[in-house]
Order: C-alpha cells, then sequence, then structure tokens
C-alpha cells in the first residue's frame, strides 16, 4: 500500500451544497472515491491509499490537472484505490465533483 | 511461333491430372491428398480461402499433409492467415512466400516465423488491394475455397458468410486457374447460385462444416465507463455536428458502445434519422437495438456473424438477402462501398503516434490491416458532394475556392489513453517502424496514415486535427488529449490551452457532456441476453457468449 496526499488551492467554491457523495467501488482496476465538503472555499485537499505503488508522479498530474480544470474549493477527496488507470482515476474524480454539486439526483 | 494459349493448355494438364482421383467433379475425402498433390504445381501461386471469418479448413490441413517432395515452394496469396494450417504450410515447407492482409488469431506465430525467416514476406495489404493484385499480378493458380453446399455441376452456395468467394473464383477462374471447393453437403439443387458450376473444377466434401469464427460479437457487460463516455464525445462532438449518415464502424468496444447509445443518448439528443442510418458493416449484435428502434436503415455487409442468420432473415429491409432469405454478403464490394460511399470511418487502433499515424503491430504480434486502411482512408476518385465530407474539406481548407474544394472522408479514432494492462495508447515511436528496421521491411506497417485521420477521441476529448494548420498544432492537439501516458504529460500546455479555445480540441464539459451519463445505464442493452430480447428471439449468440 501507499498513501499519498495532495492540497492544492482551488480555482473556485465547487457549486452545490451536499456535504457527502460517493462513487465507485473498491475492485481490480477501479476506485472508490469519498467527497467531503469540509475544508475552507479556497482549498482541495486527495488523499490517495493506492495497492499499486511508484505511480506519483502520475497522481500529481491527475490531481493537479482535477484541481485546475473543476470548481473543487472546499473539497476533501479520499481515495481508495485497486490499481486503476489514469483515465479511470480522472473520470470518477470528475464524477465525484458533479455527484456533490448535485442538488438531489 | 510463340503459343499464346499456353495457360489454357497447363489448365488442361491439371484437370487431366486431377481427374483420375476424382468423379466428375466430386473428390471423396480419402483421395483429396493424392488429388491436391497431382494439380498442384512446384511455385504455383495458391489461395487457399482464409477470410476474416469462413475458413478452408479442411483444403488447409490438406494441403498442410502434402508431401514436399510433390508439393513445394507455393506463393500463398490469402486475405486472411488464421488457421494453424496456414503457417504450418511454411513450417514444412509447402510454402515458401507470402502475400496476405490479415492475422489475428495467427499474429504472434506470424512475427515470430518471419522473424525466424520461414515466410519469404511479399506484403500486408488491405483487403481491397490485395483482391485488386489478383487481377494484376497476384493471380492464383489454384483457389481452395470453402461453401456452404454444391450440386453435382458444381454450382454453389455460399450462405451468409459469401466473404472473399467471388473475387477469388473470378480472378482464377477466368484466367485459367483451378478452383476447388470444398462444402458442407452436396444437394440437388442449391437455394441459390452464389458461384456459377462453370467456374468451379472440383468439389469435395467436409466431413464437418467449414470453421467460421464469431469476431464481431461484443459483450455489452464489458463495456467500460471510459468507452461510454468516448461513446458521447463521438456521437455529440462528431456524429451531430457533421450530420453523419453514412458510415461504417470498427470492431472494438468504443464503437460498439456508441451502437448501444443511438437508442439512448442519441434519441436524447434527438439525432434518430439524421444521423447513423446507412453502414458499411457485418451484422453487429450491438447493433440490433438501434435497428429495432428504427434508426438504420440499410446495412451491406463483409460477411456474416454467427447466431445472427435468422434475425437477418427476418430483417430483409435492412439486410442484403437473397431469393432463399439468407444475407448475402461480399467483402470486396462492401469494401468499396465503405472507401466510397461512406463519409466516415470511426474505429479503435493499439497505438497513435504524434503525427496521428497508428498501427496494431505490437513488438511480438503483427496482426496485419484487414480493412481498416481502405475504410480509414480518404479515395481520391471520389466525385459525389454530402453534407459531412463537404464540410470537413472545408475546415481542412477554409480559404480554398468551394467549386474546386476536395472534400475529405471522417477518418475517426477512437480509444482510451490506456488499453489493457495499462499499455498507453499514444507513444512517440510506433513499434511498427521499429518491426520494420528488424525485418529490413521497405515500409512501416502502418494502418492508418496521420494525414488521413481527421479526429482522435479518448476520455479527455476529441483532437479535430483538420483545423490543424502546421505540425506543430497537430502534435499539441494529440498530446491534448492523450491523457496522462508520457505522450500526454509532455504537452505544452499554454498551446492546449489555445487549441482548445480554437475548438481543435474539444473535452467533455465543452461539449456539456455530464460525466455522471457515463454509466452502464446508458446502454441500451446491458448484456449478450438483453441483445437477444430486443431481437425477439430471432438473435442466437454462439454459446461462449451466453451466460445464462
Amino acid at each position: 500500500m501507499e498513501t499519498l496526499s495532495y492540497r492544492h488551492k482551488a480555482q473556485e467554491r465547487a457549486a452545490g451544497s451536499k456535504s457527502l457523495a460517493i462513487i465507485g467501488v473498491v475492485a481490480s482496476g477501479n476506485l472508490e472515491v469519498m467527497v467531503e465538503r469540509v475544508l475552507p472555499d479556497t482549498e482541495c485537499q486527495v488523499d490517495i491509499n493506492t495497492a499499486a505503488e511508484g505511480f506519483a508522479a502520475v497522481w500529481e498530474a491527475v490531481v493537479a490537472d482535477f484541481v485546475e480544470r473543476r470548481s473543487t474549493g472546499g473539497l476533501k477527496l479520499s481515495i481508495n484505490d485497486g490499481g486503476a488507470r489514469p483515465d479511470t482515476v480522472a473520470l470518477r474524480l470528475a464524477q465525484a465533483v458533479r455527484l456533490i454539486e448535485e442538488d438531489e439526483r | 511461333m510463340r503459343d499464346w494459349n499456353s495457360q489454357k493448355t497447363s489448365l488442361a494438364e491439371r484437370l487431366a491430372a486431377g481427374h483420375p482421383h476424382a468423379s466428375g467433379k466430386m473428390v471423396a475425402l480419402a483421395d483429396l491428398q493424392a488429388f491436391l498433390e497431382a494439380v498442384l504445381r512446384p511455385g504455383d501461386r495458391v489461395c487457399l480461402e482464409g477470410d476474416n471469418q469462413k475458413q478452408a479448413d479442411l483444403l488447409a490441413s490438406a494441403l498442410a499433409a502434402a508431401d514436399v517432395s510433390k508439393v513445394h515452394d507455393l506463393h500463398m496469396v490469402q486475405s486472411g492467415v488464421v488457421l494453424p494450417e496456414h503457417l504450418d504450410v511454411f513450417e514444412r515447407g509447402v510454402a515458401k512466400r507470402l502475400d496476405y492482409s490479415y492475422s489475428g488469431p495467427q499474429s504472434a506465430r506470424i512475427a515470430k516465423m518471419l522473424f525466424g525467416g520461414k515466410i519469404e514476406l511479399g506484403a500486408v495489404h488491405t483487403y481491397l488491394e490485395l483482391f485488386a493484385r489478383y487481377f494484376i499480378d497476384l493471380t492464383p493458380h489454384v483457389a481452395l475455397i470453402a461453401a456452404v453446399s454444391a450440386d453435382r455441376d458444381g454450382n454453389l452456395y455460399t450462405g451468409p458468410n459469401t466473404e472473399d468467394t467471388p473475387t477469388v473464383v473470378e480472378a482464377t477462374a477466368f484466367k485459367n486457374g483451378v478452383v476447388i471447393a470444398q462444402v458442407n453437403e452436396i444437394v440437388d439443387k442449391v437455394p441459390r447460385v452464389d458461384i456459377p458450376g462453370d467456374r468451379v473444377h472440383f468439389v469435395v466434401k467436409a466431413d464437418k462444416p467449414f470453421f467460421v469464427e464469431p469476431l464481431f460479437t461484443r459483450d455489452p457487460g464489458a463495456i467500460t465507463e471510459g468507452q461510454i463516455l468516448t461513446a458521447m464525445l463521438a456521437i455529440k462532438g462528431i456524429y451531430a455536428p457533421y450530420g453523419v449518415k453514412r458510415l461504417n464502424h470498427g470492431i472494438g468496444f468504443n464503437t460498439a458502445a456508441i451502437e448501444l447509445l443511438l437508442p439512448t443518448y442519441g434519441e436524447r439528443l434527438g439525432l434518430k434519422g439524421k444521423v447513423a442510418t446507412r453502414f458499411a458493416l457485418n451484422p453487429h449484435p450491438a447493433l440490433i437495438p438501434a435497428i429495432e428502434s428504427g434508426w438504420v436503415e440499410q446495412i451491406h455487409s463483409f460477411g456474416s456473424e454467427v447466431g445472427m442468420d435468422d434475425y437477418i432473415r427476418a430483417r430483409s429491409d435492412i439486410f442484403f438477402t437473397g431469393a432463399d432469405g439468407s444475407l448475402r454478403s461480399n467483402r470486396a464490394f462492401c469494401q468499396v462501398a465503405g472507401l466510397y460511399a461512406c463519409d466516415m470511418f470511426i474505429g479503435s487502433t493499439l497505438q497513435i503516434d504524434l503525427q496521428g499515424n497508428s498501427s496494431t503491430v505490437t513488438a511480438s504480434r503483427i496482426a496485419g490491416f484487414g480493412g481498416a486502411p481502405n475504410m480509414g482512408s480518404d479515395a481520391g476518385g471520389r466525385r459525389h458532394p454530402s453534407e459531412p465530407w463537404l464540410q470537413a474539406g472545408k475546415e481542412a481548407d477554409p480559404d480554398g475556392p468551394a467549386p474546386l474544394r476536395r472534400g475529405r472522408k471522417l477518418v475517426v479514432q477512437i480509444g482510451e489513453t490506456f488499453g489493457d494492462k495499462n499499455i498507453p495508447l499514444f507513444v512517440e515511436k510506433l513499434d511498427a517502424l521499429t518491426l520494420a528496421e528488424k525485418l529490413k521491411l521497405e515500409l512501416a506497417p502502418v494502418m492508418i496514415y496521420g494525414d488521413d485521420v481527421t479526429h482522435i477521441v479518448t476520455e479527455e476529448g476529441i483532437a479535430n486535427l483538420l483545423l490543424c494548420r502546421d505540425k506543430d498544432e497537430r502534435e499539441q492537439a494529440i498530446r491534448g488529449v492523450a491523457g496522462y501516458t508520457d505522450v500526454g504529460r509532455g504537452r505544452d500546455a499554454k498551446m492546449v490551452q489555445r487549441l482548445r479555445a480554437r475548438g481543435v480540441i474539444r473535452r467533455p464539459e465543452d461539449l456539456e457532456i455530464d460525466l455522471l451519463d457515463a454509466d452502464g445505464s446508458l446502454l441500451a442493452a446491458r448484456s449478450v441476453k438483453d441483445l437477444v430480447h430486443w431481437s425477439g428471439g430471432l438473435y442466437a449468440p454462439p454459446s461462449k457468449f451466453r451466460n445464462w
């Protein structure tokens, strides 16, 4: 197991008012993302627990793009990764933000 | 005096050599090997019918077992190298030289044998190109073909998998070659005449039906969310704005996802009747929901697909069928249709380089091309206008005078940035180049050249290469949708931003695609069983796809 953590200045506050959302599953090649609205509106943090070691540089790039492209202010995202490919990770992160900005769905 | 008819004389000699082993046109199974040894001559060009799907498997094993002192150094000219016997003939020295198109299941062994010098390679062709050469410089002396049934006169019924047979027979029979057919059964009257008997010299009844591989069945349950996202991008970002009605799909999961999203996502976008109405396509089971929902008007097919026969029979408004009711496929005509009458090809690949060249060759596998280079290329001889074709031409050359401006075929490569086992789709250098260096080939086996590719779709977005004005823009547009591969991470972020502002790169959010829609629930069918339901029980999937 490897544990990684990244904290960034967010572009904008995440929309909506939900305080918690979860998407995905912990399975081989997949991941679970829990997103909580617990930080100041200007901050975003991503904590990662991953089964695959040695991919820190890719995680860093995925997280940096994520924070740059999405409105993530106030969000703390916790990832349980089962060795997902970077494209799957990027999709799940984006979905997590979409989910917490939903009112009710 | 020159003998102007030496080939006819030679044909008569071959037929005379074969006749002692036959009764009329009929060759008994027990006599097959001696018969082949009598008819074939060393150095002959031989088409051992190996199509994309249908295989003359009995004739293949008989040829592979031939006495090498009698039959050797053959030059095999066949589209598919699919069965182990297709390579056994080289291993044993029955054959020496090979010109082919596709080698899917034998791709690893063929690579090994090429490296080992067991095979002298002519070239790897696209289907249409190899068929063309049958009429110019690769005309077979002997064709070993497969059909469903024959009558006593040698009239052949090829059934739904007609595929390459008419082309192979045309080139062989009308140029003084010998045509030998294996059939599943001998009948008094064939259901329809696909090959007239006067083009068929000998017939052998096989002890079991010829082998057909279900190549085009994709289990909807195996489609990933990333593939669904790429399919949504393609539909909203390419099918819709260009109004693509006439097209060909590749056989991968991304295009299967598109087929399954037409009745759901496509419907929601109001695109029914406006896109994807006419196809050059095998009868993909994944297309059943779109057909049943009234999306599809007409399909012409290269071959058939296992399990689709009854469904096709019951949908003759959509498919091409004979007087007997079964599908009539024809690879050569369908390839021509894909080349000249389709406005788009969309399919997956294994590697794309920084110029947009794409290849399915890897260091240890030479899969060949099949039809992709033909489908995925602009037809220089095309002269009829259509909206998507003109629009693509305009994007490539906005300042050219419209009446003189060539249109462009939309050639779309679609895939996730990482494939199986985390292998990146994007590379600095194609494995095809490394292979060409190692084998000292004059031409690297590139499937689709970069200058033919108009769009690349990944989960990161769409790169429209028509809008790129120079080599640097093109490279950054490709890097811009290459995600977290090394190629993607090497992008110039500022330039990619500028390309995005110009619409050269369009991300899911630029197209207002909701990522929460990228979910299996958006597929019109989520399992093979669902496809059977959609077909009203007419689709009969092969057992390996039945898990209920």
